[in-house]
C-alpha cells in the first residue's frame, strides 16, 4: 500500500515536474518578451521618426528650428512660428489652468462635504474623458462665436492698450485655442493635485491647525509647500498634454504661419500643423518636414514626462521636512518658531 | 454671570485672517463650480444639437452621395470605429496583461522600474506623434488601412491596460498567492489560475476605460485610415475604413449646416458611448477595489 502511494505521488511529481519545468520559465520568458516589446516600442518610435525626418534634416539642419518659412511652392520649411504658437498656447493654458486646478483640488479635499466630494470628483474626471475632437467641434461652433462676439470685444475695449488684445476678431485663433486647451488641462492637473492632497500625512494638517492656523494658512503654509514638487509634476504633465494636442487645436486655431503678438489672430502649433497639413502633403520634403515636427514634439514630450516622473513623489515627511513645514505654519501667522 | 474680561469676537488681525480664509474658500468653490459649469455647457450643447439631428437613418444608412449632404447616415463609420478599436483591444489587452504580470509578479525591481517608466513615457507621447510613427513605419510602404490605425490605437491603449492591470494585481491579497504556493502549486499555475482570475474584474474594467479612450482618438488615425465617408459596406480591416471621430473632424469645418448637424449627431453618439462606458467602468472599478481591499 505504501508502495502504491509512493508510486502515485511520483507519477504526479513527474507530470507536474514536466509541465512546471517548462511552465515557469515559459511564463517568465513570455512576459519578459512583452515587457521588452513595451520598452522597445519607444526605441522604434524614436528611430522611425529620426529616419523619416532625415530628408528635411539634411536640407535644413537645425536652422529648421529658427526659420519661419513654410512654403510648399518654394520648398522652404521651418518650425519657428509653430514653436512660438505651441509655446504661447500651452503656456497661457497652463497659466490659467493651474490656479483653477489647485483650487478645485483644495475644494475637493479640504472643503467639500463627503458626498459632494465623490460626485464632483467624478464630474471633473468626466471632463477629462470628453474626446478632443468633440471639444474641438464645440470650440468652433459654440465657443468660437462667443469669443468673437463677446469675449474679444470686451478684452479689446478694456485691455486694448496692450498689444495682445488688438486686431480683428475671429471665431478661431490663439485665444479660442487657449480656452479649449485650458478645459483639457484643468482635469489632469486637478486630479493629480487632488491625489497629492488626499495622501498628505494627516499630522501636517493637524499640526498647523493645532497651532491656531486658519484653514487657508494651513493650506498656504504647510500643504502647498509640502506638495510643491508634486504640483510641479502635475503642471508638467498638463503642459505636455497641451503641447501635444493636435485635433482640437487644428479645429480652432486657424492654421496660419506667422508670429504676432495679438492673441486674437490665427496661428498654428507643431501638433496642429501636422494634423492640418497631412492630407494635402504633396512632396517628400514636406512629408519629411512634418515628421521633423513630430520629432520635435517627441523630444519635448520625453523631456516633460521624464522630468515629471522624477519630480512626482508622495509628500516627503522626513523629520527635517516636517520641522520646516511646521516653521512655515508659524510664519504664515507672523509668529516665529523660536 | 460676570462679563468676560475681553470681547470674544474676533477683531483686528484675527478678523483679517478669518476674512482671508473665507475669501479663499469662496474662490475654491467658485473654481469647482466653473469646472462643472463648463462640463455642463459642453455636454448640453452637444446633446441639444446632436439629439435633434439623430434619426434612424443616421445609424442604419451610409452617407448619401453627391450633392445631397442631408440624407443618409454614418453606419459605416460606426462599424469602422468598432473594427478599429476591436483589433486594437485584441492586441493591447493580452500584451498589457503580460507586461503587468512581468512588472508586478516576476521582474527584479530594477527591471520593473524601467518597464514602468517606459509605459508612463509612452502614455505621455502625443497621439499625433504615434500616428506619424505608424505612418512612416507601415503606411508609407503599404498604404492606408484600418489595421495601421489599430496598431496606433493599441500603442495608446497598452500603457493604460498594463498600468490598470498592475494596480489590481497589487490588490490581490498576498495570502492567495501564498496559499497556492504552500500547496505546492508552481509559480506559473498560481499566476494563471489563482492571481489572474482573482484580478479579472479589475483587468476588464481597466480595459474598458482604455477602450473608451481609444474610441475617442482622432489624431493617430488621421493619416492611417480613411478620412472620407464612403457609401459602400466594407469590413476588411486591411482596407482604409472610416471612423466616427474622423467623420466629426472632417465635417466640423464644413460650411454646410447639414454637415455640421451630422457632426453634432456623431459627436453626441460618441460622447454618450465614451461617458457611459468610462463612468460604468469607474463605478465597477471602485466596487471591485472595495471588494479586494476588504
Amino acid at each position: 500500500m505504501a508502495d502504491s502511494h509512493a508510486e502515485k505521488e511520483s507519477a504526479l511529481e513527474r507530470t507536474r515536474g514536466r509541465l512546471d519545468r517548462i511552465g515557469d520559465p515559459a511564463l517568465k520568458a513570455i512576459t519578459f518578451g512583452a515587457a521588452a516589446l513595451a520598452v522597445g516600442i519607444l526605441v522604434v518610435i524614436a528611430y522611425e521618426l529620426a529616419t523619416g525626418s532625415r530628408l528635411a534634416f539634411r536640407k535644413f539642419g537645425l536652422h529648421f528650428l529658427v526659420s519661419q518659412a513654410w512654403s510648399v511652392n518654394l520648398n522652404q520649411f521651418g518650425a519657428l512660428s509653430l514653436i512660438y504658437g505651441t509655446a504661447v498656447t500651452a503656456v497661457l493654458a497652463i497659466l490659467i489652468a493651474t490656479p483653477l486646478a489647485i483650487a478645485i483640488a483644495l475644494f475637493l479635499t479640504e472643503l467639500a462635504p463627503k458626498p459632494v466630494r465623490a460626485l464632483l470628483g467624478a464630474l471633473v474626471e468626466m471632463l477629462a474623458a470628453i474626446p478632443s475632437v468633440i471639444l474641438g467641434l464645440w470650440g468652433i461652433l459654440v465657443l468660437g462665436p462667443f469669443v468673437q462676439n463677446q469675449l474679444e470685444p470686451f478684452l479689446s475695449s478694456t485691455l486694448g492698450f496692450l498689444p495682445f488684445f488688438r486686431g480683428a476678431h475671429y471665431p478661431t485663433g490663439i485665444l479660442t485655442a487657449v480656452l479649449v486647451l485650458t478645459i483639457m488641462v484643468v482635469p489632469i492637473v486637478a486630479s493629480v493635485t487632488r491625489e497629492l492632497f488626499t495622501t498628505a500625512p494627516p499630522e501636517l494638517r493637524e499640526g498647523a491647525l493645532a497651532l491656531g492656523a486658519t484653514r487657508w494658512e494651513m493650506v498656504r503654509g504647510v500643504l502647498l509647500p509640502a506638495a510643491r514638487p508634486g504640483i510641479f509634476a502635475a503642471v508638467a504633465l498638463g503642459f505636455g498634454r497641451a503641447v501635444g494636442e493636435a485635433i482640437a487645436v487644428t479645429q480652432v486655431i486657424g492654421s496660419q504661419i506667422g508670429i504676432h503678438l495679438s492673441l486674437f489672430g490665427h496661428s498654428d502649433t507643431l501638433a496642429s500643423r501636422i494634423a492640418g497639413q497631412y492630407q494635402g502633403a504633396s512632396t517628400n520634403l514636406q512629408i519629411s518636414s512634418l515628421v521633423y515636427l513630430a520629432t520635435i514634439l517627441l523630444v519635448i514630450s520625453l523631456a516633460v514626462n521624464i522630468g515629471a516622473q522624477l519630480l512626482i513623489k508622495p509628500i516627503d515627511m522626513r523629520p527635517r521636512r516636517r520641522r520646516i513645514a511646521l516653521d512655515r505654519a508659524f510664519e504664515a501667522q507672523g509668529l516665529s518658531a523660536d | 454671570m460676570t462679563e468676560p474680561a475681553f470681547s470674544l469676537r474676533a477683531s483686528g488681525r484675527l478678523r483679517r485672517r478669518q476674512l482671508v480664509n473665507k475669501a479663499m474658500g469662496v474662490l475654491a468653490i467658485g473654481a469647482a463650480l466653473l469646472a462643472v459649469a463648463v462640463l455642463a455647457i459642453v455636454v448640453i450643447s452637444v446633446a441639444t444639437r446632436g439629439a435633434g439631428a439623430l434619426n434612424l437613418d443616421f445609424f442604419t444608412k451610409s452617407q448619401a452621395q453627391g450633392f445631397n449632404p442631408k440624407g443618409g447616415g454614418v453606419l459605416f463609420a460606426i462599424v469602422g470605429s468598432a473594427i478599429l478599436v476591436g483589433i486594437a483591444t485584441l492586441i493591447a489587452l493580452p500584451l498589457g496583461v503580460l507586461v503587468a504580470i512581468y512588472v508586478s509578479e516576476l521582474a527584479q525591481p530594477r527591471l520593473a522600474r524601467i518597464a514602468r517608466m517606459a509605459l508612463d513615457i509612452t502614455n505621455g507621447i502625443p497621439t499625433i506623434v504615434i500616428g506619424m510613427f505608424v505612418f512612416t513605419m507601415l503606411v508609407a510602404a503599404h498604404g492606408q488601412s484600418a489595421f495601421a490605425g489599430s496598431i496606433a490605437l493599441a500603442i495608446i491603449m497598452l500603457p493604460l491596460v498594463a498600468r490598470a492591470t498592475e494596480e489590481v494585481l497589487l490588490l490581490v491579497p498576498p495570502s492567495q498567492r501564498e496559499a497556492s504556493l504552500a500547496l505546492g502549486v508552481s509559480r506559473w499555475r498560481t499566476t494563471v489560475q489563482v492571481v489572474i482570475p482573482s484580478a479579472m474584474g479589475g483587468i476588464l474594467t481597466g480595459t474598458t476605460l482604455a477602450i473608451a479612450r481609444a474610441a475617442g482618438e482622432t489624431a493617430p488615425l488621421l493619416f492611417l485610415t480613411s478620412l472620407g465617408v464612403s457609401s459602400h459596406a466594407d469590413w476588411n480591416p486591411f482596407h482604409p475604413l472610416q471612423s466616427l471621430t474622423l467623420v466629426i473632424f472632417s465635417y466640423s469645418d464644413q460650411a454646410d449646416p447639414a454637415y455640421q448637424s451630422k457632426a453634432w449627431a456623431a459627436a453626441f453618439t460618441l460622447m454618450c458611448f465614451v461617458l457611459f462606458t468610462s463612468l460604468a467602468a469607474k463605478l465597477a472599478l471602485a466596487r471591485y477595489r472595495k471588494k479586494l481591499g476588504g
